[in-house]
């Protein structure tokens, strides 16, 4: 692939030609084509890539250098950069071991824990599922259901949720009907984890099968019948054939997954902080929100959103290095 | 920002099923038993009732006899009478009413604002070998690794002088960059042969780009915009982060607000002067509906498309 063919103009040469000693050119023709030159070529193209580049440029670049102010002590009232630098003071909450910080860390990581457990196999047993079915139709309208949560918002699953399981909802309703009193399940903060793990079940497995349903369709089906042959029941087949094919892509998405540990669906427990109170709701996320924007310790809070993005990222690069070592290809390869 | 991007380079071979393949091996599958298709039928029947009931509660509650959302409690699973006087109390003109004009122009202006944005940029990213090919394309993919961070967006934000404006709705999450790979992909897989034979014809890298790509892209194109689409409308964190003037309010601020903290709406909210409001639940639910019909409308299309989409940019991502 390279652009050459596109202007047909023979005098230039194309990349693998460039590479090769065969067809080196003398300097003088080579020199030709100087960055200055190129960049008078594809000005058209340049251009055409201002706008997004500005986008990004202003809303994640420019916003990335705004990171300093987790060094300095936020003063509303004076321009950025002129607030007085304070070294690693905000900091303080991380390695003094601050007990809200570290309710929000526990509970951020208790949440990835669980939801690993329970979330990340479900779309995998519903592709399973889904797979078995003979009839093509049935897959198709059962497919065209389960999709559908994953495009509301969560305000509108949260709202769902509630008119379910919540006191005036559909179970408590059935309940009184039956004079079996009620249950408080959104509103006890014991059960804050569960709710947001069904929610999170509720809304994404149905889509998050469409990878897995695509892998499992690029199993060679000679392994299913030489495991058939061999006398391998239908279960032992999803073992040794479905399984194993299905290996690469549950590694990379665990990677990315334990790679997000430290976010937890932040729109859905910001929504449901009033209900289920901070203590058991708060998360990395929701600290730094609540710290940050409604409490006026910017600098505090842009010390741990820091902390928790770098840590992040150097999730993402261990797992995939963890990755490599058993094997696979992770998240991205080494050329 | 948490939809897409898990799928970037999931499956690296061809993930679209050959039909002959698939029937092969069904074939050679002994069919399983009778129990065991019972039990995967009910096990199915299950979870698509879950899904699928609250919804239709939903909508009944939204549009059952006031008498009888009052007696079932507020929650009405199938109604026997039909009654809008809830919606009609919600297009009065109240905040629902505001709130919705501004979903809809958020979502069509921002879905506008990111279509041509992305587009261009993975247009000028589709030839390999341009000028600043190389920067641009990591300074787009680097956007996926690494995010600023809550306080300094808001803080930029605020900086910018965006704070309560519609344009904070809109240009922070303005480009995607998982869109424009996908884009870019698609670009890339236009045959080189018609590119050619335009430039020959003496069209320009824009000629050819508004003449020949972007009608080749339509498919793609709608695809990508509504996924845009879908986002502005669901988008409720952008507002509740810049967004003070309840004036501004998109309905999922709204939603949350009325539905889920269970604020009060009475008439004074409502813009409605009938001496008696439909009950409370009533209108609620009306509000979800009128916030879930248009990803309804678009359902469609969407799941048909989607699935390859996502697919599409994960592959060749």
């Amino acid at each position: 692939m390279n652009d050459v063919s596109v202007r047909a103009r023979p005098a230039r040469r194309t990349r693998a030609e460039a590479q090769d000693p065969a067809f080196s050119t003398p300097p003088a023709v080579r020199r030709k084509r100087t960055w200055r030159e190129r960049a008078k070529r594809d000005r058209v193209l340049l251009l055409m890539a201002i706008p997004g580049l500005v986008l990004l440029l202003a809303f994640h670049y420019v916003p990335l250098l705004g990171n300093l102010i987790a060094f300095q002590e936020y003063l509303p009232f004076v321009p950025l950069g002129h607030s007085p630098w304070v070294g690693f003071d905000n900091f303080a909450v991380i390695f003094n071991g601050d007990p809200a910080f570290l309710n929000a860390l526990r509970n951020t990581l208790e949440i990835t824990l669980v939801q690993v457990v329970l979330v990340f196999p479900a779309p995998i047993l519903m592709a399973l599922l889904l797979n078995s079915l003979l009839s093509e139709r049935l897959k198709q309208i059962v497919q065209s259901i389960l999709y559908l949560p994953h495009f509301l918002s969560w305000v509108i699953v949260v709202a769902v949720f509630q008119q379910m399981l919540g006191g005036s909802g559909l179970l408590n309703n059935a309940l009184r009907a039956g004079d079996h009193g009620t249950v408080n399940i959104l509103g006890d903060p014991h059960n804050f984890i569960a709710v947001i793990t069904s929610q999170v079940i509720w809304k994404d497995t149905g889509w998050a099968t469409i990878l897995f349903l695509a892998v499992l369709s690029q199993i060679d089906a000679s392994l299913y019948e030489a495991a058939s042959m061999d006398g391998a029941s239908r279960w032992s087949q999803i073992w040794h054939v479905t399984l194993p094919g299905m290996r690469g892509i549950i590694i990379l998405l665990l990677i990315l997954r334990l790679g997000d540990s430290l976010s937890v669906g932040f729109e859905q427990i910001i929504l449901q902080q009033g209900a289920f109170g901070r203590d058991a709701s708060e998360v990395l996320d929701t600290y730094v929100y609540n710290n940050g924007v409604l409490g006026g310790q910017w600098g505090v809070a842009a010390a741990v959103g820091l902390v928790k993005g770098i840590v992040g990222v150097l999730l993402v690069f261990g797992a995939n290095k963890v990755a490599h070592v058993f094997g696979e290809a992770g998240v991205y390869q080494k050329q | 920002m948490t939809t897409t991007h898990g799928n970037i380079e999931a499956p690296r071979k061809a993930p679209v099923p050959s039909a002959p393949a698939r029937k092969k091996r069904r074939r050679r599958l002994d069919a399983p038993s009778m129990p065991i298709r019972l039990v995967k039928g009910l096990v199915l029947l299950i979870i698509c009732a879950v899904v699928i009931v609250p919804f239709i509660g939903i909508a009944s509650t939204s549009i059952a006899d006031p008498k009888e959302v009052t007696r079932a409690g507020g929650f009405v699973l199938w109604p026997h009478g039909i009654n809008f006087s809830s919606y009609e109390s919600l297009f009065a003109g109240g905040v629902v009413t505001q709130a919705l004009l501004v979903s809809i122009g958020i979502t069509a202006l921002g879905t506008l604002v990111s279509l041509t944005g992305s587009t261009l940029l993975a247009y000028s990213l589709s030839r390999p070998g341009s000028f600043a090919h190389q920067p641009i394309l990591i300074m787009v993919l680097l956007t996926l690794l690494f995010a600023p961070g809550l306080i300094p967006n808001y803080l930029a934000v605020k900086e910018y002088g965006l704070l309560d404006s519609f344009a904070s709705l809109i240009l922070p999450t303005a480009i995607n960059a998982f869109n424009v790979i996908v884009l870019r992909a698609f670009f890339m897989g236009i045959p080189r042969e018609l590119v050619d034979s335009a430039r020959i014809d003496g069209a320009g890298d824009f000629g050819i780009f508004w003449r020949l790509v972007l009608p080749l892209s339509k498919a793609v194109l709608a695809v990508i915009g509504l996924f845009y689409a879908v986002g502005y409308w669901n988008s409720f964190f952008s507002a509740l982060l810049y967004i003070n003037d309840t004036g501004k309010w998109p309905l999922q601020l709204v939603l949350r607000t009325y539905v889920i903290n269970n604020s009060q709406l009475g008439g004074a909210q409502l813009g409605a002067t009938a001496d008696q409001l439909p009950p409370q639940a009533s209108i609620q639910m009306a509000i979800l509906v009128i916030s879930i019909v248009p990803i309804l409308i678009v359902y469609p299309f969407l799941q048909r498309h989607f699935a390859k989409g996502v697919l599409t940019g994960a592959v060749k991502g």
